[in-house]
């Protein structure tokens, strides 16, 4: 059996679903630019005060947008039967569940990671904090679309699970939240961020080992 | 080659059936048949790997299914109540995607489906397709595959005559081939003459 | 992997029913005892904080519940993890069970935690290491709790909140430590804790006391609330109707 093709397949077939659908993949940016949007009006538009507040705004920003964009993961799938296909298919489960997380996180995280400048410079971050922040999203929005798959994996047969999905994965997503929204803070202090980064890239190889096999357990729950 | 050992499956609190054993060798096919609610369907992804039983097993040669997973999945195609197919794309990316992932010749689905007379409507979103064509291509995605069982629920429903003598004709071929089949019907099959029967609950 | 007979036989639901039914009573009354003793011990004999006045005496409440929310997470993640790998009812019973009491027990340490502070640091919350931790356990049972009430099926809802709780307790110890670092490099104003002061004999041993009958009284709530689980989830059961002794047509 070619894993290779198979695992392909997948990924192409979720990127084509998002061409096709790409609404789906406007919104949450429209919602990240939206949120971060409104600190400033509802808070204070001084310099300063958007400087101290910028990073963990733009973070949970990010945050909520990749969560908005994971209560549909599954549910298509489970909902057409193609997901019963995946299951019973002649490849490993986990390696077919990491290839959704990879198509989610290129939908969803990728075009975060790129709009995020744009909305720094509106809270007046300095660019090493500019680049902080594109470099821990870059680390940190992988892992999230990871956690995100089991608890999207866990409610994709559950009715209403939008508020039920957000009580699941963000407790679960704190630590890259902390992390991500500090070492922006602290690089635009000027200070050296290499362990808060090597800290996010452990988390990611940590998820990328134990999630795809916790994904599948799940998902096989969700199909029975 | 196929066998269900005491199985024993429960919905919520109700129990569907309990130690129900059988078994289908090659060459032979199974027609289930019961009531709605009986647990046809329940039945079918007991089989498959997709619903976990209470109590029992299903074997595949000579080994519980639970424990060869990925040697199971490649000798088993399965046609649910649910198309399988992404509404959004076309027949023939759907298609596509499913000899990829099998990993069989990118143009294998041709043949079967322009004998099911789908080549017209190959490039139309499948959601604007009609229910019966919608059931055409995703029986072609299990005429495709090289698998020895084939499992089907419903496999006629929403099919014109043309297209029931078509795919009878073909489970005959399967099966002639020393496949396998298990399909859950209400109709019986024209020619039912390699399948044996089984009744869940009362009989109609 | 194999378990050991006697396992299977203590997992056989009637068996158990009645082992726990005549269990707990002495877990409740020994924690009865045990709390009565440490209460006297902790509110009557132990001397007042030189520092906190009668203020500390709240530890005798608020470590306890502490140590058994963390506790009880375990015991509840063991127990998950038994019924997911061993397909075992029974520990999917005692995962079911337990979930609410920890919920209650994290809960308490968070009130008493807060009350605490008052007098400590002066306010009701500070996002300290250790209470923002207990607030993040809190929402991990939270979501175990709440992904159980969202499937209909108890077989579903067994498996699903299993791997949920798998899931946290791999990361809990994540998020506790993430905590504690993220703290470590927080630049803002840093609590000028107090020192602990060493604990005199007086004041320890009112508090094991109170740890043990806090674990007695867990011990004993837990095996109540898993009879009635097995009862629930056996209820089409013979031996169940011969124990509830249910009138002939209510079964």
């Amino acid at each position: 059996m070619n894993l290779g093709r198979a695992m392909l397949a997948v990924l192409r077939r979720d990127l084509q679903l998002a061409y096709r659908r790409w609404g789906d993949v406007a919104s949450p940016l429209m919602f990240f630019a939206i949120v971060t949007a409104l600190f400033p009006l509802a808070l204070s538009p001084r310099a300063e005060d958007l400087q101290a507040i910028g990073p963990g705004v733009l973070w949970i920003g990010a945050l909520l947008a990749m969560l908005l964009s994971l209560n549909a993961l599954f549910r298509q799938d489970l909902e057409d039967g193609s997901m019963e296909l995946l299951v019973i298919g002649p490849q490993p489960l986990p390696l077919i569940m990491l290839c959704k997380s990879v198509g989610h996180w290129l939908v969803a995280g990728l075009p975060l990671i790129a709009l995020a400048p744009v909305l720094a410079v509106t809270y007046h971050l300095p660019v090493d904090a500019v680049l902080a922040l594109c470099a821990t999203l870059l680390l940190g929005t992988p892992t999230l679309s990871l956690l995100g798959s089991v608890g999207a994996a866990l409610t994709a047969g559950v009715r209403q699970s939008g508020g039920l999905l957000a009580l699941l994965v963000l407790p679960l997503c704190l630590p890259v939240l902390m992390f991500g929204a500090r070492a922006t803070a602290l690089a635009g202090d000027g200070e050296d961020i290499t362990g808060p980064l090597f800290l996010l890239a452990a988390f990611l190889v940590l998820a990328v080992s134990l999630v795809p096999v916790t994904a599948a357990a799940a998902i096989r729950v969700s199909l029975d | 080659m196929l066998s269900a050992v005491n199985l024993t499956l429960w919905r919520g609190y109700q129990c569907l059936f309990e130690n129900l054993s059988f078994s289908v060798g090659a060459g032979e096919g199974l027609l289930i048949r019961g009531r709605n609610g009986s647990g046809k369907t329940t039945l079918l992804r007991v089989l498959c790997g997709l619903t976990r039983p209470e109590a029992g097993e299903v074997w595949w040669r000579d080994e519980p299914t639970e424990r060869c997973r990925l040697e199971f999945g490649r000798e088993l195609a399965w046609c649910g109540h649910h198309t399988g197919l992404k509404t959004d794309l076309s027949i023939a990316q759907n298609l596509e995607f499913a000899a990829s992932f099998a990993d069989l010749a990118p143009d294998c689905w041709r043949e079967p489906v322009a004998e099911l007379g789908l080549e017209n409507s190959l490039s139309l979103p499948v959601r604007y397709l009609s229910a019966g064509q919608q059931r055409r291509a995703a029986l072609a995605r299990v005429l495709i595959s090289p698998a020895r069982l084939w499992i089907m629920d419903e496999p006629f429903a929403n099919l014109d005559v043309a297209g029931r003598g078509y795919i009878e004709a073909r489970l005959a071929g399967h099966l002639a081939g020393g496949g396998l089949a298990v399909l859950a019907a209400h109709h019986d099959l024209a020619d039912s003459g390699a399948f044996r029967r089984l009744q869940l609950g009362d009989s109609e | 992997m194999k378990l050991p007979t006697w396992f299977h036989k203590l997992a056989s639901p009637p068996h158990f029913y009645r082992l726990a039914g005549a269990m707990a009573p002495w877990f409740l009354w020994s924690s009865v005892l045990l709390i009565a003793v440490g209460a006297y011990g902790g509110l009557v004999l132990a001397p007042p904080d030189y520092q906190q006045g009668d203020g500390f005496r709240i530890i005798y409440v608020h470590v306890p519940s502490a140590y058994l929310s963390t506790l009880v997470y375990a015991i509840m993640a063991t127990a998950a993890g038994i019924g997911l790998i061993w397909r075992m009812k029974l520990a999917h019973a005692v995962a079911a069970a337990a979930a609410p009491v920890g919920a209650w027990f994290t809960f308490l340490a968070l009130v008493t935690g807060a009350i605490w502070g008052k007098p400590m640091w002066g306010t009701y919350w500070e996002w300290d290491p250790r209470l923002t931790s207990e607030l993040i356990l809190l929402f991990l049972y939270l979501g175990y709790i709440s992904l159980r009430q969202a499937y209909d099926d108890p077989g579903k809802a067994d498996r699903a909140s299993a791997v949920l709780a798998l899931v946290g307790v791999v990361n809990l110890p994540i998020i506790h430590y993430s905590v504690i670092w993220w703290s470590s490099i927080h630049q803002g104003p840093t609590i000028k804790k107090l020192d602990a002061p060493s604990i005199t004999m007086e004041m320890a041993w009112p508090l094991f006391t109170m740890i043990i009958a806090y674990t007695l009284f867990f011990a004993a709530m837990l095996l109540q609330r898993v009879r009635a689980e097995v009862l629930d989830r056996e209820r089409n059961a013979r031996w169940v109707a011969e124990v509830v002794q249910l009138p002939a047509e209510g079964r």
